[in-house]
């Protein structure tokens, strides 16, 4: 007698607007991996041996050790010798000198991601490093950069320019054995970006890291090394796309910051990986160790992400709070719909005096999704006044999804302050009813609540991203009214 | 404008409207009464267009339309207003974000422009000033963290804004105090207009000293057994309901 009810569950229903594949030659490694792909990744980029050694340490320690299983995710298990370690665009002859060289093809398939890579573009003000499949293809706004004296480029220049820095803290925050995926990739990873900002420079626009994945049967493990030295500060942002395809494609990245002295690095994520169609079939498992290491007094390190994407997300960006007075921040949203499942939180390891550290993670679950949060907070006997404040709020759409919470705590000096908040709340029947009772449609009302609900995170994204992560989100829970 | 012919529906199986009629005219004012459990808050639902309830009989005519084929969000955009008996928090949600997005709703389906972003916050100003809210109101969440009366104060807002044809408010006057009645009360004149018409449901009559209704029914067990003017009111105010249950009982 009364009209159709708006189904939540419909609303829901994600659509994935970044699942075309760009057609284009390119240089893969066969499926495998032995000491003999790890040297010959090495060899590609022509690696100084440290490199190379480095590399092989990894992989011997990598087969000692186990997947973990602690995770709150399932997932059959990996073959990882029916991954393809290595893919590239082929290139010409040389790399590309200027964007003008790069294929049409790759900046067509950025263009279309809505990343133009011409400096004069929309995103004028942020600089870009552009990573596809193993490789970083362009890297914008280099020169005024480093007019600056900031360094900004792929990791595999870095290498070739800068291999001092890069042996001086490549691995010294995650240690190669630090975990499987950490040292899997201390093995085999091929690109990424690298940025040096030095003492007393406040860098002088956003830096932006936009991961691709296009090949197929590969996985893209890539390395992110961040340092900012005395009294600097630089905002750094990635995003991940991919394909859309049925098998599930592995991405296992590692980033590391440093922070020297009342130096601030603030890194966002946008990360919109294809999560897998509404059956779980297909998505990028994304297991990644992120983690900055708060090493100068007053030092900042702040954690931004948001989270639609990847059938799987398993990672826990991190602070090591060393420097006295250091403060640490991690804001997240997590997003899963359908057959997603995430398990993500954030480790605040406190061991100077008068470290801070703040967590505001919010889930959102729908469909048959799970979502868990799970973070540590740890107080080592050496951070004297140490303080804590940790909120965590799952909303969950719809009568199917889960959200989990696991918070530990480990405080060893009794000065510390610790808090925890935490809270669950279904999007209301009675919520949604007053909106439409207001006029307002039932889509509307649903990004209306679920921005409401994510807006103390989204306020910490850099303004040119906040409008786009509203964007996205908006995309991932869109779908037709029932 | 409003015409009920026999409306009857229930929640769960459990039948709570047994057969209403309710004719409302332009420019009237109507208060619903009657004790607890009575079914005044449902039909106030069902008329807003909530799924819950299952219309198991009856037509609802409004303004030429065929009221109950309508869905809830249209049947506002069409100019009925439910303030809610107890309107919910949507933390995060600025108010006025969402007045405008409901204001601007309404427009669009009425085939005009969407409002001036100043304009309109010249309107709510305009709109605070008559029910007497603090402009920090403009920055906060929907309802969040709202007192009772406040949350009240804010759907008579709503109301003030949204300028509908028919505005039903369920219980607007429980757990106010006297001034905050008074200011709920002028909010709910100043829409008094020849054109629009307001149904009041209410426990007790003393909003009725400020608000004077045109038209009095008491609601018992899902019908409406007495119908008259304001002297009803008063009439229940001194005696209660029991000598109306009993009569109709006997």
């Amino acid at each position: 007698m009364s009209s159709k009810s708006p189904d939540v569950e419909a609303l829901i229903a994600q659509k994935y607007r970044h699942g075309f594949v760009t057609d284009i030659e390119s240089d893969s490694f066969p499926p495998g991996l032995d000491e003999s792909v790890v040297a010959a990744i090495s060899r590609k980029k022509n690696e100084p041996q440290f490199l190379l050694d480095w590399r092989l340490k990894a992989f011997r320690h990598w087969l000692t050790m186990r997947e973990p299983v602690w995770a709150h995710v399932r997932f059959d298990p990996i073959d990882y010798q029916d991954i393809s370690y290595y893919s590239a665009p082929r290139a010409k002859a040389d790399a590309p000198k200027s964007i003008d060289e790069v294929d049409p093809k790759l900046l067509a398939t950025y263009e279309k991601l809505g990343i133009p890579l011409h400096e004069r573009a929309r995103l004028a003000g942020v600089a870009v490093d552009a990573v596809f499949d193993s490789v970083s293809v362009a890297t914008t706004f280099k020169d005024k950069l480093a007019k600056a004296g900031v360094i900004f480029c792929s990791f595999s220049d870095a290498v070739r320019d800068h291999p001092e820095l890069i042996e001086q803290y490549l691995g010294s925050v995650v240690p190669p054995g630090d975990n499987f995926y950490a040292a899997l990739n201390s093995a085999v990873f091929s690109d990424g970006s690298f940025v040096y900002v030095p003492r007393g420079v406040r860098c002088p626009m956003e830096l932006s890291t936009y991961f691709r994945i296009n090949a197929a049967k590969t996985g893209q493990f890539e390395r992110t090394l961040i340092v900012a030295a005395e009294g600097a500060s630089v905002s750094y942002l990635e995003g991940c796309t991919a394909p859309m395809r049925d098998e599930n494609q592995l991405h296992a990245a590692v980033v590391e910051l440093v922070a020297l002295d009342d130096a601030r690095i603030k890194y966002s994520t946008v990360q919109n990986w294809y999560p897998g169609d509404e059956n779980g079939v297909g998505g990028i498992y994304n297991f990644v160790t992120k983690r900055g290491e708060c090493r100068g007094r007053n030092s900042k390190i702040s954690w931004t992400q948001v989270e639609t994407g990847s059938a799987i997300t398993w990672k826990y960006p991190s602070c090591v709070l060393r420097g006295e007075g250091s403060v640490g921040e991690f804001y997240s949203v997590a997003v899963t719909s359908h057959r997603q499942q995430a398990d993500t939180g954030t480790k605040m390891i406190h061991i100077g005096r008068n470290t801070k550290s703040t967590i505001v993670a919010k889930g959102i679950s729908a469909g048959r999704a799970t979502s868990a949060y799970r973070g540590l907070v740890k107080v080592l006997p050496s951070a004297e006044g140490a303080r804590n404040f940790t909120q965590c709020d799952s909303l969950l759409m719809g009568p199917h999804c889960e959200a989990h919470t696991f918070p530990y705590m480990e405080v060893r000096n009794p000065s510390a302050t610790v808090e925890h908040e935490a809270s669950t709340s279904k999007i209301g029947e009675d919520q949604l009813f007053y909106c439409l009772q207001r006029g307002i449609s039932a889509e509307d009302a649903v990004n209306m609540i679920v921005s409401g609900f994510c807006k103390a995170v989204f306020k910490e994204l850099p303004m040119e991203f906040a409008v786009e992560a509203q964007n996205l989100l908006s995309v991932s829970l869109e779908g037709a009214v029932g | 404008m409003l015409s009920i012919v026999d409306l009857q529906a229930r929640i769960a199986g459990k039948t709570i409207l047994n057969g209403i009629d309710l004719e409302v005219r332009p420019g009237e004012v109507h208060a619903i009464m009657g004790p607890n459990g009575s079914g005044k808050s449902t039909l106030a639902q069902v008329l807003a267009g909530r799924e819950e309830y299952e219309v198991t009989a009856g037509r609802v005519d409004f303004d030429g339309r065929d009221l109950l084929a309508m869905p809830a969000e249209e049947r506002a955009r069409a100019g009925l207003f439910l303030g809610f008996q107890y309107p919910v928090e949507i933390p995060g949600v600025n108010n006025v974000y969402l007045l405008k997005a409901a204001l601007n709703a309404k427009r669009r389906a009425a085939g005009q422009p969407e409002v001036d972003a100043y304009e309109f916050l010249a309107l709510v100003r305009e709109k605070m000033r008559i029910m007497q809210m603090n402009e920090s109101f403009l920055s906060r969440g929907v309802n969040e963290g709202f007192s009772g009366g406040e949350k009240k104060r804010n759907e008579i807002l709503q109301m003030l804004v949204l300028e509908p044809k028919l505005a039903i408010l369920d219980e607007t006057d429980s757990g106010l105090d006297i001034d905050a009645l008074k200011v709920v009360a002028q909010g709910v004149n100043t829409l008094r207009h020849p054109e629009r018409a307001v149904v009041l449901v209410t426990h007790y009559q003393r909003l009725l000293d400020y608000v004077v209704p045109d038209h009095v029914h008491v609601l018992a067990r899902g019908r409406i057994i007495k119908s008259g003017d304001r002297s009803l009111a008063l009439e229940l105010e001194r005696r209660g309901y029991d000598w109306l249950l009993e009569s109709k009982v006997a």
